[in-house]
């Protein structure tokens, strides 16, 4: 069957009216001709025999009459081996080899292969006459770090499929024909290690979803400890810009507790990008001891690359996490930044001349990022193996002020907010997680009602510095001044983590769980002070100390001299222990 | 084969439709009335109805004005010619020098492949500590200076521009003063820079839609000098001017404001320009200075506020100083690892002090008793803002760090610093009776 073609009619902006003739469907990607050119294209609506097309591309030097051909596929990406540590657009267009071919600058119209034409060691674990349904294995090729699976395509009906022939244990290319396969009617399908996904459609051939609970570390203790994440949730960081969204995201990059990083650079600056393309492969995960850029999938569409590829990004980059998830992988997925991707169907919308709603987003701004963000979850498998997709979004917010459209639309779904403040990043108090108004539904790395302690201080230090800017510190009372000044100290050396310092920028459980510990004991202590110039000064004093402490080796010899000393510093002053926290100790 | 239409259907801002065939996306075209010529480029195509911004402005515009297609987008010529001219946002000229045609290359082109570019490492020395030592310029780094109006932002920008060391400047002006074209070109020529200095100046009684060529115009020029191994420097005063004109063209074409009447896609336009800048491997590179000037002192407007999001820190200018908090350069962790061991904790620990500082005036001012450590704040806040905000300090970065150790050394115990414990050892001046 011959595909539809059509012309073009008119064009606005990345929007491009076409008249067709036969018939065409929704999200259909179509290609239009401009001189020697294909520009890509998504039809995102159909109005009697005209069709709206998003265009991927710029759309400068389209003419009315241009020959558009439309592929009868919806916009898809490849799925396959050799994933793991590529770079691409946000149409899964590979940016290095892209460069390669083209040079500095990114020529339109040029659609390269996604999954390198490259040979694997197969392994087939089916045989002739075996029975299998959409997604299940039959065969595997080791990839890097992972077993990966070679799958049948979830795209087939779910009925029986019979094996008719499986190549035996060897070198294939990618795309050679491996295994056939029939239904009941004897229809043969020939399936190669490669198969295409339609992006916008979640992949959910799995047996259930479970409950997220098992935190996912980032080695952030303000994280892991107060504010957690769980494998397979969902958490979002608003914050206005420069409060620290994407340095975020770059360290839990590195040091997640995951098998796989998806890292979608949606609409944001180039230069991030590069930092972590170029850092990645000299780092190494200390979980394998390979380097990091062997668990990484970069999906890259920054903010001066086209808009329609930018709100594609998304769905390419989840897209990607739920094949790997199929896997029995845990997969995280770091967005950054949501809004852009907000804003980019937002212009869209505006070009359709859509009724705008608030602050002109589109009215299922908000059933979109839903959608987005349920794609995430932990799921048993058929075969009984758990996976997980845990997705992180930046929010950045117009004025970065929190009541706007997608801020609010975004905490109606997640399980755990991290909003970022001004006040904090002004400080240079990083990561500059607002402690008291951010909260996660998930469980942490330590005891509930130890944090909750915690927390109930960091409470009222806040509370007396409040009141401290009305009645002054002389109108506080010394037991109240000597609470502010643990708030203070259970921020400063816990709360916040120097990203840039080798030690202290990522820091495991066990590490955590032991200066908490110390910490702990000195906010549950009640100190003899005369004054408060005392409480002051003990209080540097000890501050300092932890300071030092988080900064060199775990359990090396300068690190047990300093817990000493500051063993010896609080006991010295401890007049009592608060009998609330003693039964937590 | 160009061929000339006669009949303008409408006439609406500054932009105008004609029924024509065969038109491109983004084409040029010149519209003739009476003896005056003015450039147009098509904006949009509904069938035959082609819709046109008009460069020069459409007034006076008459249905029975030619519209002739030219077939190319607009364009502006690259030649070692440019240095030391001015030119319009058109790329025609402002001096008394001759047009330019030679060699024309296409504006606003496509990005260049995250993939190909490189992380940057070179620090920009500009003698100002608050820039050196608190928010480090780096080449190919973009970033706006966010004033009020009626601050010095042009004097800054300007004193950043004589003292980097570049091969060449570009200064894009848009509703740019009179009064302000000349200080640059004064400042310019007294320092010998002119002659390695490219203008595209528009100035506020110019059409608006001139405004809007001129950051495209003139880093489509520092791009090509970048890629042929020139250090470039852009300046782009004011991008508020810029927004403002897409604003105005936004309206004509009737969109939907998103946001205080800016487009929706304000933030894709701004970042397009600002994502030129750009360090070459192989080759040289481009950094962008720009000025946002804040309509009401107010970072949230839409202007400053989606330049934020898209540039590598800004400079904040307030009360002619350069404001601790605010300000930001977002690449200075590439470069202070190695100017000097102790850059890195004296500029958080100052700040952190300083953020102190501002807690006791706020304090001092509610009338409230002023503790120990509140005097020793205020003490501290005041060396500071003399001795190194201040934005007639001139020196070195080394000289300026020295001058942070010795301000915390008047003012508090080591202990009090929050710094850590070797480098005090290293750092911490000796008192002299000691
Ligand atoms: N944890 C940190 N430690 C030290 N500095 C930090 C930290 N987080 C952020 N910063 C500083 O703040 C700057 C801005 O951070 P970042 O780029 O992450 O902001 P952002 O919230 O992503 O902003 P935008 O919304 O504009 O992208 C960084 O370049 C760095 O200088
Ligand atoms: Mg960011």
């Amino acid at each position: 069957m011959a595909n539809t073609s059509g012309r073009v009619l008119g064009v606005n902006g990345n929007m491009v009216t076409v008249e067709f003739h036969s018939a065409i469907s929704k999200n259909e990607v179509g290609f239009i001709q401009v001189g020697t050119d294909r520009l890509k294209g998504e039809v995102i609506r159909i109005n009697g025999n005209t069709a709206a097309l998003q265009v991927f591309e710029m759309t400068n030097g389209i003419s009315v009459g241009d020959r558009v051909e439309f592929t009868d596929e919806m916009l898809s990406v490849s799925l396959g081996p050799g994933l793991l540590q590529q770079i691409y657009d946000g149409l899964q267009n590979p940016l290095p080899q892209l460069a390669e071919q083209c040079g500095f600058f990114l020529q339109r119209g040029v659609y390269l292969d996604a999954i390198p034409n490259k040979s694997w060691d197969f392994t087939p674990t089916v045989k002739v006459g075996d029975t299998l349904y959409p997604g299940d294995t039959f065969a595997t090729v080791p990839e890097g770090l992972f077993t990966h699976q070679i799958m049948v395509p979830f795209t087939l009906a779910d009925i029986p499929y019979k094996v008719v022939s499986i190549k035996k244990q060897g070198t294939y290319g990618v795309r050679d024909i491996v295994c056939i396969i029939e239904d009941d009617k004897a229809n043969k399908k020939e399936l190669s290690m490669v198969f295409t996904w339609p992006v916008k459609k979640a992949i959910k051939v799995y047996e259930e979803r479970l409950r997220p609970d098992e935190t996912l570390v980032t080695k952030i203790r303000i994280i892991d400890t107060f504010l957690p994440v769980a494998k397979g949730g969902t958490y979002c960081t608003p914050g206005p810009f420069g409060a620290g969204k994407t340095v975020l995201q770059h360290m839990t990059s590195r040091n997640a507790d995951v098998d796989i990083v998806i890292i979608a650079a949606c609409g944001e600056r180039a230069g991030e990008v590069v930092e972590v393309l170029k850092e990645f492969p000299e780092l190494t995960d200390p979980k394998t001891g390979r380097s990091l850029i062997e668990r990484t999938i970069i999906i890259c569409n920054t903010s001066s690359m086209p808009v329609a590829s930018r709100e594609a990004s998304v769905y390419t980059a989840v897209t990607i996490a739920e094949y790997y998830r199929q896997m029995g992988l845990n997969i995280l997925l770091l967005a950054d930044s949501t809004s852009r991707w907000a804003q980019a169907m937002r212009e869209m919308s505006g070009r359709l001349e859509e009724i705008p709603g608030e602050e002109a987003f589109p009215a299922y701004l908000e059933s979109r990022i839903a959608e987005f963000y349920e794609r995430a979850g932990k799921v048993r498998l058929k075969d009984g193996r758990i996976g997980s997709i845990t997705i992180g979004g930046t929010v950045s917010p117009a004025g970065g002020n929190f009541e706007e459209p997608v801020t609010q639309a975004t905490l109606k779904v997640v399980g755990a907010f991290h909003g970022l403040s001004r006040e904090r990043s002004d400080a240079r108090k990083y990561p500059a997680i607002e402690p008291l108004s951010s909260w996660s539904k998930y469980e942490g790395v330590i005891k509930k009602q130890k944090v909750e302690y915690a927390r109930s201080i960091l409470f009222r230090g806040s509370e007396i510095n409040q009141m401290m800017k009305v009645v002054g510190e002389e109108g506080t009372s010394i037991a109240d001044y000597a609470t502010y000044q643990k708030s203070e100290l259970l921020d400063a050396c816990y709360l916040q983590q120097n990203s840039f310092d080798p030690v202290d920028s990522s820091v495991p459980v066990e590490r955590q769980c032991y200066l908490f510990d110390l910490l702990f004991k000195v906010l549950a202590s009640e100190f003899a002070f005369d004054d408060k110039k005392q409480v002051r000064s003990f209080f540097n004093t000890i501050r300092q100390h932890f300071l030092d402490w988080n900064n060199v080796p775990f359990q090396g010899e300068r690190f047990k001299q300093i817990e000493n000393e500051i063993v010896t510093l609080y006991k010295g002053k401890q007049a009592a222990i608060d009998p609330d926290a003693e039964k937590l100790i | 084969m160009q061929k000339v239409y006669s009949k303008i259907e409408s006439i609406v801002g500054n932009v105008i439709t004609v029924r024509a065939k065969g038109v491109r996306n983004s084409e040029l075209a010149i519209v003739t009335t009476g003896t005056d010529q003015s450039y147009a480029n098509v904006i949009k195509l509904d069938n035959d109805l082609v819709s046109l911004q008009v460069f020069s402005g459409a007034q006076g515009i008459s249905t029975g004005d030619q519209v002739r297609f030219l077939g190319v987008p607009m364009r502006v010529s690259y030649t070692e010619n440019l240095l030391g001219r001015v030119f319009d946002g058109t790329g025609s000229p402002r001096d008394n020098g001759p047009s330019l045609t030679d060699n024309m290359i296409d504006i606003g082109g496509p990005a260049v492949n995250p993939a190909k570019r490189i992380i940057p490492r070179n620090m920009i020395r500009t003698g100002i500590p608050m820039i050196d030592v608190f928010n480090t310029l780096v080449e190919s780094q973009k970033l706006p200076i966010f004033s009020v109006s009626g601050e010095p932002y042009n004097e800054l920008l300007a004193r950043i521009a004589m003292q980097a060391e570049v091969d060449l400047i570009v200064l894009g002006g848009m509703g740019l003063k009179f009064d302000d074209y000349l200080f640059f070109k004064d400042t310019l020529e007294a320092s010998g820079a002119m002659s390695r200095t490219i203008m595209f100046i528009h100035t506020a009684s110019d059409p608006t839609v001139e405004c809007m060529l001129v950051p495209d115009m003139a880093l489509a020029v520092a791009e090509r000098f970048a890629l042929d191994g020139k250090k470039v420097l852009v300046l782009l005063t004011d991008m508020t001017n810029f927004a403002d004109s897409m604003k105005e063209m936004a309206i004509t074409m009737d969109q939907v404001p998103s946001n205080r009447g800016y487009p929706g896609d304000l933030y894709s336009s701004l970042a397009s320009r600002y994502e030129k800048a750009v360090d070459f491997e192989g080759a040289g590179s481009v950094t962008i200075l720009a000025v946002t000037t804040m309509p009401g002192d107010d970072v949230t407007h839409p202007v400053p506020d989606n330049t934020g999001y898209i540039t590598e820190g800004q400079y904040y200018l307030k009360g002619g100083r350069i404001e601790p908090f605010g300000s930001l350069s977002r690449l200075k962790q590439q470069v202070n690892k190695d100017t000097r061991d102790d850059h890195r904790a004296l500029m958080d620990g100052m700040i952190k002090l300083y953020a102190s500082y501002k807690e006791s005036v706020e304090k001092k001012s509610m009338g409230f008793m002023m503790t120990e450590w509140d005097e020793k704040l205020l003490k501290y806040g005041h060396l500071f803002e003399t001795k190194l905000m201040d934005l007639s300090v001139n020196i070195p970065l080394e000289q300026a760090l020295d001058l942070g150790w010795e301000i915390l050394s008047q003012c508090f115990e080591p202990n009090e610093t929050g710094l850590k414990s070797d480098l005090i050892l290293s750092r911490w001046p000796k008192k002299l009776n000691d």
